[in-house]
C-alpha cells in the first residue's frame, strides 16, 4: 500500500472548489496554527484525486500550509482513511471485527469476494470496486455492517450485500443505513423505550 | 427500568426531526442563557454534584476535570475539545447523539466551555461518520444563525465558536492526548503526561478533552438538577446512559437506562435476550474490547457500572455489552481484539509496538491450538509485561482481553491445544 | 531545590531535572535508549522505568520532573521485572545479526540486554524485516534493527534543522525513515551514526572496517574548520579507520561535521610520503639530504626580500612560529596565513576572533550575519545558532545572498552600504540590535576576503560599538574564521610586515597552501612542505613531506581564540616528518640553527613570544580596539563565498567519501532544478 514508488502523477494542485475548501478549514484554527488542517486538506486532495494520494499531492499540502513534507508523508501514512495507492470507484470497506464477526460479517466478506471475483485488498479489473477490511466503524448494534465510499449500509447478511453491490455496479443508488427496515439503532421487534417518540 | 420522562435522549433513534426545530420541542437551548448566568462555579459545582462520570471509558468525575481548568486565564486561550472518535469496539453511542441529538451536544458545548473559560471547542469526529458530520455541521450552523453560540451566545456576551475537526481512520485517536496531537495536524500519538491537557492541551493552552455523551448529558443535568441526575443509579454509579447492546441477542440495540442495571436484565428487556435463551449464554464483553469479558455465571448477577464490574475484574467501558452465546469461538473472538490492538497501536513505544503483535500473533495460533500449554502462561506474562508499561492506556486494553480469557476460559485452550496434538497424531 | 528520596537516599536536586537526571546524580544508573540529553523527551523507549510511590504504574524517569517529596525506587523486584519485559520486546523483532552487525562492540542494546535482559528467549514467532533506506553516502541503514527510539528524527528536526527524517506508518508496522530515498541534506549528519544506540544507522564509510575493541583511541582536535572540534581518532596499526566526536560543551557539544567525521579517507589517499626533487620539470623521487640541501642552497642565494612563505589552512602554530623565526633570521619577513587574502588586522586580536565565544551564542538574542553561510563554514556553530533561535528570542539578520540557514533569519539585502545604514541607525534590523540585550554580528568570508573587506571591517566595528556589542561582559563582534590555522597564524603574526607581490618572489615556501593563484608562482622556486599531492605539489620544485593533523602533536588556535593540542594518532607516513622538525632541520643547512630541539622547548620558545599560546584550552581575555580601515566600500555585493563544503582542503580533495558527498549533491541539485 504505502510504497512510495507509486507517483504516476507529475503534479497536482487544488482546483477551485477543493482550494475554497482548504481555506474554509484553515480559517477553523488559530492563527500559524495551519498545521491543522493538514488532516482535512489531505482528505480533500484524495477526494479531488479519484479517492487516493500521490506523492505530488502530499507535497502541495505541504507546501500549502508550510510544513515539512516528511510531516505530512507522517500523517498521510499514519491514518487509514488515506489511500496511498489508487482504489476503484467504489471503495468497499468491510468490518470483520468481532460485533460483525459475531453476527456473520465472514459470510458477508464471503459474499462480497463472490459477487466482486476480487480477494480482500483487490480491485476488479473494471476499477469499479476496491475491497478492503477495516476495524470497527461504530455501528456495532447494526452489524455486520460495510462502509462503501461515504455511506454505511447495514444489518446486512450474505443475501442483502449481494443485492447492495449488485445494484450499485449497475449504477443504482440504494437505500443507505439499515437494509432490514430498521429506522436505526433501536430495537428490531418493537420499541421497549420512548414510546411515543415515533408519535411526533 | 427508567421511565421515559427521565430519559435524557428522547429521540435517539431518530423518529423526530433532529434539528433545531426538533431539538427545541424535546427542550433543548432551553433556559440556557439562565445557566449561564449562574455562573462558572455553579455548573462546574452542579456536573460534580450529579456524579457524572466520563462517558468515554475512564470513568473520571466530569466535573473535577472541568474543575482542573485554571479558574483565570494566564494569556493563553483555553479549549474545550469533545472526543467523538469513537471507535470502540462495540460501541456506538455517539454517532446516535450525533446524528439524531446534535443540538444536547452543541449546547453541552457551550455550557461546558463556559465552565472552563473556553472560548472554542473542537469537535473531534471520526471521519467515516461522514453523515454524522453533516448533520452535527448542520446543526451547529442552524445554532450559529440563530445566535445560540457565536458572538453573543444565547444573549448572554459570551462569545464561544464550535468547529468539527475530522478524523482520518486512527483508533488511538480516542486516547485524549493523541487526540490533541492529531488535531494540531500530527500522527496520533499519545503525549507524555504530565503535563496534563488542562495545564497544556491544544497549541500548549489548557484544554479539556471530553467524550461526547459527557457533554450532551451536561444541559439536562443543568436544568433538571444534579439531584435528579444522581437519583439513578447506585453511589458513585450515578445517572442514566446509553448502552450499546450487540452481538448475538434478538434484537441488538442502542437505550438509554439507569447506571446499575442488571446485566441481565439489560440483554432481556431491550435486546430481546440472548440467542437461544440466557442459558445458551457463553459471555459478555460489558464495555467494548478493552475489557476482560465475563462468563455466564457472573453475568447472571452483575450491574452495568462502574463499581459492580470492577468488582467482577472487568469494566464499564463505554457500556458496549458485546453478548456471545455458546456458538461461539471464545479464543478467535478474543483473537480478532488481539489483531484489532496490533493495528491500532500507534508503534510510539516498545512494550505496545512489539507487545500487540506478539499476542496477536500467540493467539492466532492459539485458536488452533497450535502451542503448547506452558504458553499460555507466557502468554499471561506477555500481557503483564505490557500493562501499565506503555505511555497510554492501549497496552492496558491490548491486554485485558487476553487477560480475560485466560482467567475464564484456560480450559478452553488446553483442550484446544490437547485436540490439535491428538490430530497431528 | 526539591529534595527528594531515591532508593532511600535522600537527594537534593536543581529544580527542572527529570528523575532520571536525579537517579544519576544519586548514583542510581537507569538504562534508557531513546532519552538524549541533547534532544527533546520522548520517553517512548520505556527503558527508563522506575517506581513512583503513589503511582499505580511505573513512570517514564526521563519524562517526569522532580518533585518535592518523591519517593523514587529503581531497583525494586517490579522495575527489575519491567525493565526485563522492555528489553525482551525490543529484542523480539532484532535481528540475531551481531556477529555481522558495525555496531557490536559498542551498542547500548547489547550492553543493556547483558545487565538487563533475560538470558533466553521467548518468542518463537516470525520476526520483522524492515527494507533498508537510502540516507546517502554517509549514513548505512539497516532498518530490521531499528528500535524506533527517535533519536535520529529529533536529531535531524532539532539539532540539523532538517526535518527529512520521520516515522511512517504505525504500529508495528512504522518505518524511520526519509520516505522519499533521499540523502539527508545535512551536514551533521554522521551524527545520527553516534545517537543510533543500536545498528541501524551505522557508517557506511567505515563498514566492516574494524571492532571498537581493535582500535586504539587518540583524543585530538579537528581542522577541517576553525571551530576546533574535539575528537577522538580511531587507528589500528598505523591506520585512522575513523573520527568520532569528543564532548566539549563550550566548543561542539557532542556533534561534528560530516567533513570532520568523514574526511578521514583522504588521509590514506595522495599523501607525500617522500621528498621529491623537480629535474627537467618533473618531480622525481628524492631523500631529505638532497632535498633540504637544495632549499638550504636556494634560501642561501635568494635575496631575502625576494623570498616568501605561505602557510595553508590546516597549518598548526608550531610549524608558523618555526618558519616565521627561520624567515627572521634571514632577515626575510614575506610571511603570510592569509592565503585567501582576507583582510583582516593582525594587531588587534579581537578584531579576527569570535569574541562572543561559542557557548556565548546560547546568551545571544539579536545576531546579524554579513557575508556569511555559517552552515557551510561552520557547521556546529550553526546548529548552536539554531538551537538558540529554537529555545525563542531570537532574531536574525543576514546581509548577503539568500541561504537556507536551517533557520529563519531577516533577509536585510546585500548592499555594502547597509552597513552604513547601520551606522546611522536606519535600518529596521538596527533597532532590534540596539533594543537587545546581547546583541552579535558574525562577519564571513564573504564580508573579509574582497578588496574593501578592510573598511568593511572598519564599518562592522562602527556597528558593533553603536548597537550595544560591546559592554563590559559582553562582546558581540565576531569574525567567523573557517580555516583551522588561521586565528593561530594571526596570532603568532604570520602575516607580512610590508605588503609584498608573490609575483615578484624567487623563492616560495608553501606550507600546506593548496588554494593560493598558481598563476604567481611561476617564475619562482617553489618548495612545497605538506602531507598532500594537491595543487601545491603539482606546482612544487621540491617537495618535503609533512605529517597531517592526526599524526603529530601540533597547537592549533580556534575561531574563538583558544589553542588546543591535537595528538599524534598515527605516525607520519614513509619517509613524511612532523612540520616544525623540517623547518628545524633546513635552519641548521642554512647554519641558522633555531633555539630549539624538541617541541617543549619549541612551545617554551612560543608562549614566552605570544602569551595567549601559554593557557592551553583557555581563551584569554582581549581588549577591544581600534581596526579596519576607515573608508568607502565598493558597490560590489556582498556574497557569502561559495563554499564548496566537501572539497576545502586537500584532505578532503583526496577523499572518496568527500567526493561521493559532492557528487550526491550535485545530483541532488540537478534533480531538483528540473
Amino acid at each position: 500500500m504505502n510504497d512510495p514508488k507509486i507517483k504516476s502523477f507529475d503534479t497536482f494542485s487544488f482546483n477551485s472548489k477543493s482550494k475554497k475548501e482548504a481555506n474554509i478549514c484553515i480559517a477553523k484554527y488559530p492563527k500559524g496554527k495551519q498545521a491543522s488542517a493538514v488532516m482535512p486538506l489531505l482528505d480533500i486532495a484524495q477526494r479531488q484525486h479519484n479517492g487516493w494520494l500521490p506523492r505530488v499531492a502530499m507535497d502541495y499540502v505541504a507546501d500549502f500550509l508550510k510544513m515539512p513534507r516528511m510531516a505530512v508523508y507522517e500523517v498521510a501514512s499514519f491514518y487509514t482513511m488515506y489511500n496511498l495507492s489508487p482504489v476503484g470507484q467504489n471503495h468497499v470497506q468491510v468490518c470483520t471485527n468481532l460485533p460483525c464477526w459475531l453476527r456473520g460479517s465472514d459470510r458477508v466478506v464471503n459474499a462480497i469476494e463472490k459477487n466482486l471475483k476480487i480477494k480482500m485488498g483487490e480491485t476488479t479489473e473494471d476499477n469499479l470496486f476496491t475491497l478492503t477490511e477495516v476495524e470497527c466503524l461504530g455501528a456495532c448494534v447494526n452489524a455486520p455492517m460495510i462502509q462503501i465510499n461515504d455511506a454505511y449500509y447495514e444489518d446486512l447478511d450474505e443475501t442483502s450485500v449481494d443485492i447492495l453491490l449488485t445494484e450499485i455496479a449497475s449504477g443504482g443508488a440504494p437505500k443507505v443505513g439499515s437494509q432490514i427496515g430498521r429506522r436505526s439503532c433501536e430495537p428490531i421487534n418493537g420499541l421497549t423505550t420512548l414510546f411515543d417518540s415515533s408519535k411526533d | 427500568m427508567l421511565n421515559d420522562q427521565d430519559r435524557i435522549f428522547t429521540n435517539i433513534y431518530g423518529f423526530n426531526d433532529a434539528l433545531l426545530h426538533g431539538a427545541k420541542k424535546r427542550g433543548d437551548w432551553e433556559g440556557t442563557k439562565r445557566i449561564l448566568t449562574k455562573g462558572r462555579d455553579w455548573i462546574v459545582d452542579t456536573i460534580k454534584g450529579s456524579g457524572l462520570r466520563g462517558r468515554g471509558g475512564a470513568g473520571f468525575s466530569t466535573g473535577m476535570k472541568w474543575s482542573f481548568m485554571p479558574k483565570v486565564s494566564d494569556g493563553r486561550p483555553h479549549y474545550l475539545v469533545v472526543n467523538a472518535d469513537e471507535g470502540e469496539p462495540g460501541t456506538c453511542k455517539d454517532r446516535e447523539i450525533m446524528r439524531h441529538e446534535p443540538h444536547k451536544l452543541i449546547e453541552g458545548c457551550l455550557l461546558a466551555a463556559f465552565a472552563m473559560g473556553a472560548h472554542v471547542a473542537y469537535i473531534y469526529v471520526r471521519g467515516e461518520f461522514f453523515r454524522e458530520i453533516e448533520v452535527l455541521q448542520n446543526a451547529i450552523d442552524e445554532a450559529y444563525a440563530e445566535g445560540l453560540i457565536g458572538k453573543n451566545s444565547c444573549g448572554s456576551d459570551y462569545q464561544f465558536d464550535c468547529y468539527i475537526h475530522k478524523g482520518m481512520g486512527a483508533y488511538i485517536c480516542g486516547e485524549e492526548t493523541a487526540l490533541i496531537e492529531s488535531l494540531e495536524g500530527k500522527k496520533g500519538q499519545p503525549r507524555l503526561k504530565p503535563p496534563f491537557p488542562a495545564n497544556a492541551g491544544l497549541y500548549g493552552c489548557p484544554t479539556t478533552v471530553n467524550n461526547v455523551e459527557s457533554i450532551a448529558v451536561a444541559p439536562t443535568i443543568l436544568k433538571r438538577g444534579s439531584e435528579w441526575f444522581s437519583s439513578f443509579g447506585r453511589a458513585n454509579n450515578t445517572g442514566t446512559k446509553l448502552f450499546n447492546v450487540s452481538g448475538h441477542v434478538n434484537q441488538p440495540c442502542t437505550v438509554e437506562e439507569e447506571m446499575s442495571i442488571p446485566l441481565k436484565d439489560l440483554i432481556e428487556k431491550h435486546a430481546g435476550g440472548v440467542k437461544g435463551g440466557w442459558d445458551n449464554l457463553l459471555a459478555v464483553i460489558p464495555g467494548g474490547a478493552s475489557v476482560p469479558c465475563l462468563p455466564k455465571s457472573l453475568c447472571d448477577t452483575v450491574l452495568m457500572d462502574f463499581d459492580s464490574l470492577k468488582e467482577n475484574q472487568s469494566g464499564l467501558g463505554t457500556a458496549a455489552v458485546m453478548v456471545m452465546d455458546k456458538s461461539t469461538d471464545i479464543v478467535a473472538a478474543i483473537a480478532r481484539l488481539s489483531a484489532f490492538y496490533k493495528h491500532e497501536s500507534c508503534g510510539q513505544c516498545t512494550p505496545c509496538r512489539e507487545g500487540t503483535g506478539w499476542l496477536s500473533r500467540m493467539m492466532i495460533r492459539m485458536v488452533a491450538g497450535n502451542a503448547s500449554v506452558k504458553e499460555i502462561d507466557l502468554l499471561d506474562q506477555v500481557t503483564r509485561q505490557i500493562e501499565g508499561h506503555t505511555i497510554c492506556a492501549l497496552g492496558d486494553a491490548a491486554a485485558w482481553p487476553v487477560q480475560g480469557l485466560i482467567r475464564h476460559f484456560r480450559s478452553e485452550l488446553e483442550e484446544r491445544i490437547a485436540q490439535a496434538k491428538s490430530k497431528a497424531a | 531545590m526539591p529534595k527528594l528520596i531515591i532508593d532511600n537516599n535522600e537527594i537534593e536536586v536543581e529544580e527542572g531535572l527529570t528523575v532520571l537526571q536525579a537517579c544519576e546524580i544519586a548514583g542510581a544508573e537507569i538504562p534508557r535508549f531513546c532519552f538524549h540529553e541533547r534532544l527533546s523527551i520522548a520517553g517512548n523507549c520505556r527503558m527508563c522505568l522506575v517506581e513512583m510511590e503513589r503511582a499505580p504504574k511505573p513512570i517514564a524517569s526521563c519524562a517526569m520532573p522532580v518533585a518535592d517529596g518523591m519517593v523514587i525506587k529503581t531497583n525494586s523486584e517490579k522495575i527489575i521485572k519491567a525493565r526485563e519485559g522492555v528489553m525482551e520486546f525490543l529484542l523480539i523483532n532484532h535481528p540475531l545479526d551481531c556477529p555481522i552487525c558495525d555496531q557490536g562492540g559498542e551498542c547500548d542494546l547489547q550492553d543493556q540486554a547483558m545487565g538487563y535482559g533475560s538470558d533466553r528467549s521467548r518468542y518463537i514467532e516470525g520476526k520483522r524485516a524492515v527494507k533498508d533506506k537510502d540516507l546517502g553516502p554517509l549514513v548505512a541503514t539497516v532498518m530490521t534493527r531499528c528500535i524506533h527510539c527517535t533519536r535520529c528524527i529529533r536529531f535531524a528536526t532539532e539539532i540539523a534543522g532538517v526535518p527529512e527524517l520521520g516515522a511512517t506508518g504505525r504500529g508495528e508496522h512504522m518505518e524511520v525513515g526519509t520516505y522519499v530515498e533521499e540523502a539527508l541534506t545535512s551536514e551533521l549528519s554522521g551524527n545520527l551514526i553516534d545517537l543510533c544506540p543500536v545498528g541501524a544507522l551505522t557508517s557506511k564509510p567505515y563498514s566492516f572496517n574494524a571492532r571498537p575493541w581493535e582500535l586504539t583511541k587518540t583524543e585530538s582536535i579537528d581542522v577541517m574548520d576553525a571551530l576546533g572540534s574535539n575528537i577522538r581518532v580511531d587507528t589500528r596499526g598505523n591506520e585512522v579507520l575513523r573520527v568520532v566526536p569528543r564532548n566539549h560543551d563550550d566548543i561542539n557539544q557532542e556533534w561534528i561535521s560530516d567533513k570532520t567525521r568523514f574526511a578521514c579517507d583522504g588521509l590514506r589517499r595522495q599523501r607525500l610520503d617522500q621528498p621529491f626533487v623537480r629535474r627537467r620539470g618533473k618531480l622525481e623521487p628524492s631523500n631529505w639530504e638532497d632535498a633540504i640541501k637544495l632549499c638550504a642552497n636556494k634560501i642561501k642565494n635568494t635575496d631575502p626580500l625576494k623570498i616568501a612563505s605561505i602557510a595553508g589552512d590546516q597549518v598548526d602554530c608550531e610549524t608558523m612560529f618555526s618558519t616565521k623565526l627561520l624567515l627572521k633570521k634571514i632577515g626575510c619577513t614575506n610571511v603570510d596565513c592569509l592565503q585567501d587574502g582576507a583582510k583582516l588586522d593582525q594587531k588587534v586580536r579581537s578584531s579576527y576572533i569570535f569574541n562572543t565565544k561559542i557557548a556565548g551564542i546560547d546568551e545571544a538574542d539579536a545576531i546579524l550575519i554579513v557575508g556569511s553561510n555559517p552552515r557551510l563554514e561552520s557547521p556546529v556553530l550553526n546548529a548552536r545558532i539554531r538551537s538558540r533561535f529554537l529555545k525563542g528570542g531570537l532574531q536574525i539578520g543576514l546581509i548577503g545572498g539568500a541561504i537556507d540557514l536551517t533557520y529563519p533569519y531577516q533577509h536585510l539585502g546585500d548592499e555594502p552600504q547597509l552597513l552604513e545604514q547601520f551606522i546611522a541607525g536606519k535600518n529596521k534590523f538596527s533597532k532590534v540590535l540596539k533594543k537587545a540585550k546581547n546583541p552579535m554580528i558574525i562577519l564571513g568570508s564573504g564580508a573579509i576576503n574582497r578588496e574593501d573587506g578592510a573598511q568593511i571591517l572598519h564599518n562592522a566595528r562602527k556597528i558593533a560599538e553603536t548597537t550595544g556589542m560591546i559592554a563590559d561582559n559582553w562582546n558581540g563582534f565576531n569574525v567567523l574564521q573557517s580555516a583551522a590555522s588561521r586565528v593561530g597564524g594571526l596570532d603568532i603574526g604570520f602575516v607580512p610586515e610590508k605588503l609584498f607581490n608573490l609575483e615578484d618572489m624567487e623563492l616560495i615556501y608553501l606550507i600546506g597552501a593548496d588554494e593560493i593563484d598558481f598563476n604567481k608562482t611561476k617564475n619562482a622556486f617553489v618548495v612545497y612542505q605538506g602531507h598532500h599531492g594537491d595543487n601545491g605539489a603539482h606546482h612544487a620544485d621540491v617537495i618535503l613531506p609533512g605529517a597531517a593533523y592526526t599524526e603529530k602533536s601540533a597547537t592549533f588556535v580556534n575561531l574563538e581564540g583558544r589553542p588546543q593540542r591535537t595528538q599524534k594518532a598515527v605516525f607520519p607516513l614513509g619517509q613524511a616528518k612532523e612540520d616544525w622538525r623540517i623547518i628545524r632541520a633546513l635552519s641548521g643547512a642554512i647554519d641558522k640553527p633555531l633555539p630549539f630541539d624538541d617541541l617543549s622547548d619549541l612551545r617554551k620558545l612560543l608562549s614566552d613570544t605570544v602569551p595567549s599560546f601559554g593557557s592551553m584550552n583557555e581563551i584569554i581575555t582581549n581588549a577591544w580596539g581600534d581596526f579596519g580601515l576607515e573608508g568607502p566600500m565598493t558597490n560590489r555585493r556582498i556574497s557569502n563565498i561559495s563554499v564548496n563544503f566537501f572539497m576545502s582542503d586537500p584532505i578532503c580533495r583526496a577523499s572518496i567519501t568527500m567526493a561521493e558527498c559532492a557528487k550526491a549533491q550535485s545530483d541532488r541539485l540537478a534533480r531538483e532544478a528540473v
